[in-house]
């Protein structure tokens, strides 16, 4: 559950609707407008911190962390995700490390799928 | 960290039911979701929290004070809203609302009217023209007004219709705003205790059977379907189910290495997945083991 709110900031991070330095509602505020428990919002920004898209100041609320190049940073998160992901199927299909290389060398829609 | 109440060592015997052993607590600004079948003691254990019921055994603690010996004090910072509540057919809901603000110094008149126009209800029509859901809202209309610092509710969504029921949860979201007011409340529809609860008890049979922050629950819990001949029996999965070679298994304190080990014995995994709140209840009372 908590995803959906990090998806929701992430995309307003990476759209610049909200830029560097932009303070995030409370979570208590967060929580309340979008009907889901404290704990879940906590849990989100807790994610975002770690991904590093927002910076907490102890006492003074959530921002937007000011590097200059989120977007990127975002979306380099969500690739690894995806490599992660496509790295495990991999691993289920039994596939060698040569193998994987000669699907990224072939690229999509080769049809050299093992 | 205070507590909204603390429940400890709760005993309550009846001649078809027990409700045994009870020890939970609720600390102040958050919300807990009391899940559990028909019947499985959710309203014994509220009713206990309010004073209506005398434990026979332990010590029940609701905002600091000894209950039932403070139960003065103690609901004068309280509201519970359970469904039996009668209110008086031929009176309208403002002569209501006029008698509980009489009582209760705490009354917030602009927020009972902020909440008469969110709960779309009529103050000027008497109750007995009101439709089960107009009556619930009622009920909670005058138990929220209040704005007590612990809410206690009994099946506040239970028999509502779709938008009435987005309309008490919205409302019950307020209560987040608040860091020093809490909420217990009771349902099986473990949907909306989904959506809105930190923290989540699951009561069967009398018992507690598991209570933890919700995230927690969501986090443990996985489902995995895989092919092969082996069908573990290990501590952890807490339902397995096979059809052909396909196996599902539902696992509980799931951990990163568990598809590793299914591989090493011969099981395909095909798809982990998390799992609805819904699902690891049920599966929690089938497997009739802690979650």
């Amino acid at each position: 559950m908590y995803r959906q709110i990090v998806d929701q900031i992430s995309t307003k991070v990476m759209l610049g609707d909200w830029p560097a330095g932009y303070p995030l509602p409370s979570i208590r505020e967060l929580a309340s407008s979008s009907h889901v428990s404290v704990i879940t919002v906590k849990r989100a920004y807790l994610e975002l911190e770690h991904a590093g898209v927002i910076v907490t100041r102890h006492g003074k609320g959530s921002f937007v962390a000011a590097s200059h190049d989120l977007p990127r940073a975002l979306l380099r998160a969500e690739m690894h995700r995806h490599l992660q992901a496509f790295l495990g199927c991999a691993a289920q299909l039994g596939l060698d490390t040569h193998e994987i290389q000669r699907l990224l060398d072939a690229g999509p829609d080769k049809g050299v799928m093992p | 960290m205070t507590v909204a109440f603390a429940l400890t060592g709760i005993h309550k015997q009846y001649p078809q039911f027990t409700l045994s052993d009870i020890s939970l607590s609720l600390p102040h600004g958050q919300i807990m979701g009391l899940v559990g079948v028909n019947g499985a003691g959710k309203t014994t254990l509220l009713r206990i929290l309010t004073g209506l019921v005398r434990a026979d055994r332990g010590d029940v603690r609701v905002l600091g004070l000894r209950m039932p010996e403070d139960q003065v004090a103690v609901k004068a910072d309280t509201g519970f809203a359970s469904e039996d509540m009668r209110l008086y057919k031929s009176q309208t809901l403002r002569w209501h609302m006029d008698l509980i603000a009489a009582i209760y110094p705490g009354w917030d008149e602009n927020y009972a009217r902020d909440l008469l126009r969110r709960f779309d209800l009529k103050s000027d029509q008497s109750i007995g023209g009101f439709s089960h859901g107009q009556r619930v809202k009622a009920l909670l209309l005058l138990c929220f007004a209040r704005r007590p610092r612990l809410l206690l509710l009994d099946e506040p969504t239970t028999g509502l219709d779709p938008v009435a029921r987005s309309e008490v949860l919205e409302v019950l979201s307020d209560v987040l705003r608040d860091e020093t007011r809490s909420v217990l409340f009771s349902s099986h529809n473990t949907h909306d205790v989904e959506q809105l609860a930190d923290s989540i008890s699951f009561l069967h049979q009398g018992r507690l059977i598991a209570s933890q922050d919700k995230e927690r629950f969501l986090d443990d819990w996985r489902r995995i379907v895989c092919f092969g001949d082996y069908t573990p029996e290990w501590p952890e999965i807490a339902a397995a189910r096979r059809n052909g070679s396909v196996l599902e298994l539902k696992v509980r304190d799931f951990c990163g290495e568990l598809p590793a080990r299914l591989a090493a014995h011969g099981l395909t995994v095909q798809s982990v997945d998390p799992m609805r709140l819904e699902d690891i209840f049920v599966t929690t009372v089938r497997a009739g083991a802690p979650a």
